[in-house]
């Protein structure tokens, strides 16, 4: 479902070795602009490297990539004012409070004045948060921090944000509430690159990539994979895939 | 003690495998004694030295070969111009500068005192060599105890008469050595367990606590007896610092002082909440007591009484003592009986105190 | 015999509730999941359970032994206890790490092999590697082993799954169905509510407090008190706040490749939804009546105790 045709994301043969081992071994995609792709794989297939070259945190080995229009080799730093990041483990900090936090992350995407305080006062009354700006992040429920870590990452409107394993832990209710967010900011043009381990959120992705032992597996519709499978879960396409790997690490 | 051994051979493990943290353990006290050993002396050598010569006659010349020929001091100029003396003050060249006036018997000593111990060192070791004898003749200048009541003082240096350094850093360095190795590694070694949460497996076995804390500390005891070789073989042949008493008192007298240090390590895991904490803790609150209030660098009787009280309780002011005793005056086991009873009295105590703090839940 | 019973045990620390009267017990050879969302309360009980912290109130037996006052009779080697973070020792090989457990428990890693061979032949081709330098999968096989290596009557584990890849899953899900044959009672927590059909009974947390213990199909069925309908459209996005909108829902969630969607009370006719929609300008729409899963059961418990709250 791409909703642009100019790709924002686009990696051809690109590559990641460590001595011996190839972490990314050629992973070719495109990913359009607003577009929700998921982005699967096994522990140790090698989507946390191929994540962190795309995020310009480090250099491919050979292949090309550009990601909103910045070619990974050169322009890391050009890259990191396009994108928003937050991962299940480290997001806000938690000895700060809820305003402080969204003070501070906006400041560091470059944020400033009136349009910083305006944000602010945005973001919490969409997250529903005014009640809590005084709050340590700390005694927040996980929930409603992923929640606010994630409108953290897009308060600079990026044209991409990547999210790892973003609902590791949360609950039912606070994972689809989460992931209601993540449909409004595609709705509205962000690009969302995210992992997980909840196959049923592969669903929601218009696109899903299975990454196994460094390859690119399988990429398309979840409804195209499936039908490909001949399964009815996301779940059953993984597995059916992951069980391929013959490396371990 | 199958259980037990299995332990301590994981903790050798740990060790081992830690490239970074071997290095450190065993380099350390290389690094220490040959820094304090050469580069941080306190003795003063080749001094350069400033002559104004009023007199110009052979005792001044002689005087000033005396000085030419003193490793203390290294002739800089000889001049007549007052000025330019002061110059080489200024410029800092020079750190001290002999009067000699055109007539009478005195001569004048004038020195940079921007650093009072060295200006005194200095000055004692220029009035030395001025009272001496000239090579052929009487004392020139009479010394103030012979113009006094014809008394003459002959001073000897007991123990050290070289006056080295040495003599007083080395048990210094092994008691910063031991401190550090045996409480810092010790503590987070503990807490790295806690940390990472094999604490909690361990918990739920039937290892004895007691075992934990015993296998823990096992390793590190046996790496600082061999830092205490190390460093008494580095003093003995590469800095000429004798070992006059008995070797093996020596090295009993250093394994209780490295039990305290283990049981300071316990301690403070006790307190600690991860590694970072455990090394903050360690580094703050046991190196700096070492080198400040252990009488290694500055002499704890001219501190002032809160802090002569203070330096009481730092183990390795009484670990210093004693092997000042042993090693450098070669007295026997009668003479540190007291630093001995003390440090014992900690090692009791502190255990005490850990075992008891020692969670045996989380 | 019941392999753990815990009666109205509550805790809180500094004043934050973590635990509030938790009752329930596991049978000898039971597989029994803890289930609920990190904050839920089950790494609380887990270590009120192995020893490790004591209830503030209430009462718990592990293996027919009180876990306050017999606790050092628990810990010769009764339980198994995995915590919830890889807990092994990273620089020692996956070998070393089992063999230290063994001897920690006074037994050998050949005497109990049986035991762990199933899991251990699939670690065994990197049993001189370094433990940190497993992947998240295999780190947790070897931690079940060096659980396991003592023959523990009861294995308390702590989320083996979490963060572990869906194919790991399955394989760790399938050796404590093994396990639990062999006749060791497994309590294992986690937050996965589609690992709940793999347990022979579940107890959900949230927030402290147990909501429903019992088998997971049991539990379904009682709570198909209203109608779940599955709702599918070409715009699934749109469907959503759509259906949300639509008068007669109670609540409407996201659900895999579906929607599911719950009526009010004596909204049972979902005919007239299809037309609802079209006019909404849906087109590809399909809505079919289906069952409860656990999940939706949950997620209304959830509900349920935020309005509460």
């Amino acid at each position: 479902m791409n909703r642009n045709d100019s790709p924002v994301i686009e990696a051809d043969r690109l590559t990641k070795r460590f001595d011996s081992f190839t972490a990314v071994d050629g992973i070719s995609f495109c990913v359009g602009a607003g577009e929700i792709f998921g982005f699967l794989g096994a522990n140790g297939a090698g989507k946390t490297t191929a994540m962190r070259m795309l995020c310009g945190l480090s250099q491919p080995t050979s292949g090309r990539a550009t990601v909103a229009g910045c070619d990974v080799y050169r322009e890391q730093e050009e890259i990191k004012k396009h994108i928003g990041y937050m991962s299940q483990k480290f997001s806000l900090y938690a000895d700060l409070r809820v305003w402080e936090n969204i003070r501070l992350f906006g400041g560091i995407y470059g944020l400033s004045g009136k349009r910083l305080s305006g944000k602010t006062e945005e973001l919490l009354d969409v997250l529903g948060l005014e009640g809590e700006r005084n709050t340590l992040v700390s005694s927040l429920p996980l929930g409603w921090k992923q929640k606010l870590a994630f409108s953290v990452a897009i308060i600079h409107e990026p044209e991409i944000v990547f999210l790892d394993e973003p609902t590791g832990g949360v609950d039912p209710v606070a994972r689809r509430r989460f992931w209601e967010l993540i449909m409004d900011a595609s709705a509205r043009g962000i690009t969302v690159f995210v992992t997980t381990h909840y196959m049923d959120e592969a669903e929601y992705c218009d696109r899903v990539s299975i990454m196994v032992d460094g390859r690119i597996e399988a990429l398309d519709k979840p409804s195209v994979l499936r039908d490909a499978c001949g399964v009815g879960t996301m779940d059953e396409v993984f597995r059916s895939l992951a069980r391929r790997a013959k490396r371990s690490e | 003690m199958n259980q037990f051994l299995s332990f301590v051979r994981k903790e050798f493990c740990h060790i081992f495998r830690d490239v970074r943290t071997m290095l450190i353990l065993l380099l350390m006290p290389i690094i220490l004694v040959i820094l304090f050993g050469y580069a941080i002396s306190t003795e003063i050598r080749r001094s350069p030295v400033a002559v104004l010569d009023h007199r110009r006659d052979d005792v001044s010349f002689k005087r000033i070969e005396q000085f030419r020929g003193s490793e203390y001091f290294t002739l800089h100029t000889t001049t007549g111009n007052p000025a330019e003396i002061h110059d080489l003050f200024r410029k800092g060249e020079i750190k001290i500068a002999l009067i000699f006036p055109a007539d009478g018997e005195e001569a004048a000593i004038l020195s940079d005192a921007t650093n009072p111990n060295e200006a005194t060192a200095l000055t004692q070791y220029a009035t030395a060599i001025l009272a001496s004898p000239l090579p052929g003749a009487g004392p020139f200048y009479p010394t103030l105890m012979q113009r006094g009541g014809g008394v003459k003082a002959e001073v000897s240096l007991l123990y050290n008469p070289q006056m080295k350094g040495s003599y007083n850093f080395v048990p210094g360095v092994m008691g910063l050595i031991l401190i550090l190795i045996c409480a810092m590694m010790t503590s987070v070694g503990v807490v790295r367990e806690r940390e990472t949460g094999s604490m909690e497996v361990l918990l739920v076995s039937p290892l004895r606590p007691a075992y934990i804390i015993l296998a823990k500390a096992a390793p590190y005891l046996l790496i600082s007896i061999v830092n205490i070789a190390t460093i008494l073989l580095l003093s003995r042949f590469l800095l000429d610092v004798p070992i006059r008493g008995s070797v093996a008192l020596l090295i009993a007298f250093s394994i209780l002082y490295a039990l305290v240090a283990l049981c300071l390590g316990l301690f403070i895991s006790t307190i600690a909440d991860t590694q970072q904490a455990a090394m903050l803790i360690s580094g703050v609150a046991l190196m700096l007591p070492v080198v400040l209030l252990s009488g290694m660098i500055f002499p704890v009787e001219n501190m002032p009484w809160i802090l002569q009280r203070l330096s009481d309780v730092v183990p390795a002011k009484w670990y210093i003592a004693g092997v000042k005793d042993v090693m450098i005056k070669g007295l026997g086991y009668e003479s540190i009986l007291r630093e001995t009873g003390i440090l014992a009295l900690m090692a009791i105590v502190l255990t005490a105190i850990s075992i008891k703090r020692f969670n045996t839940r989380l | 015999m019941n392999s753990v019973v815990v009666q109205n045990i509550s805790k809180a620390y500094g004043g934050v509730t973590a635990l509030e009267s938790v009752s329930l017990n596991v049978g000898g050879g039971e597989l029994f999941g803890l289930i609920g969302p990190d904050g839920a309360g089950k790494t609380t009980l887990m270590r009120i359970l192995a020893t490790l912290l004591l209830p503030d109130t209430g009462s718990a037996k592990v293996c027919g032994l009180d876990v306050v006052t017999d606790w050092k009779d628990i810990r010769r080697g009764r339980i198994g206890y995995m915590p919830g973070r890889f807990s092994l020792y990273q620089d020692l090989t996956v070998e070393e790490n089992i063999r230290f457990f063994a001897s920690v428990f006074r037994t050998t890693m050949e005497k109990n092999y049986d035991l762990i061979r199933d899991i251990y032949v699939q670690i065994a081709p990197f049993r001189h590697r370094r433990a940190g330098r497993l992947s998240g999968g295999m780190k947790q096989k070897l931690a079940l082993c060096c659980a396991l290596i003592h023959r523990p009557d009861v294995l308390l584990l702590d989320e083996p799954t979490t963060g572990v890849d869906p194919v790991s899953r399955v394989e760790l899900w399938d050796m404590l169905g093994r396990l639990k044959r062999q006749g060791v009672g497994i309590l294992v927590s986690t937050p996965y509510m589609d690992e709940a059909a793999r347990c022979d009974r579940i107890a959900l947390m949230y927030s402290g407090r147990c909501l429903s213990a019992g088998e997971p199909g049991v539990i379904c069925r009682e709570a198909g008190a209203s109608a779940l309908y599955a709702v599918c459209s070409d715009n699934m996005y749109a469907l959503l706040s759509d259906l949300r909108s639509y008068p007669g829902a109670l609540s409407c969630y996201a659900f895999g490749r579906e929607h599911h969607l719950r009526l009010k009370p004596g909204e049972s006719d979902a005919s007239l939804l299809t037309g609802w929609l079209c006019d909404k300008g849906h087109s590809g729409i399909t809505v079919e009546p289906i069952s409860v899963t656990i999940e939706d059961w949950f997620m209304d418990k959830i509900v349920q105790h935020n309005e509460q709250e």
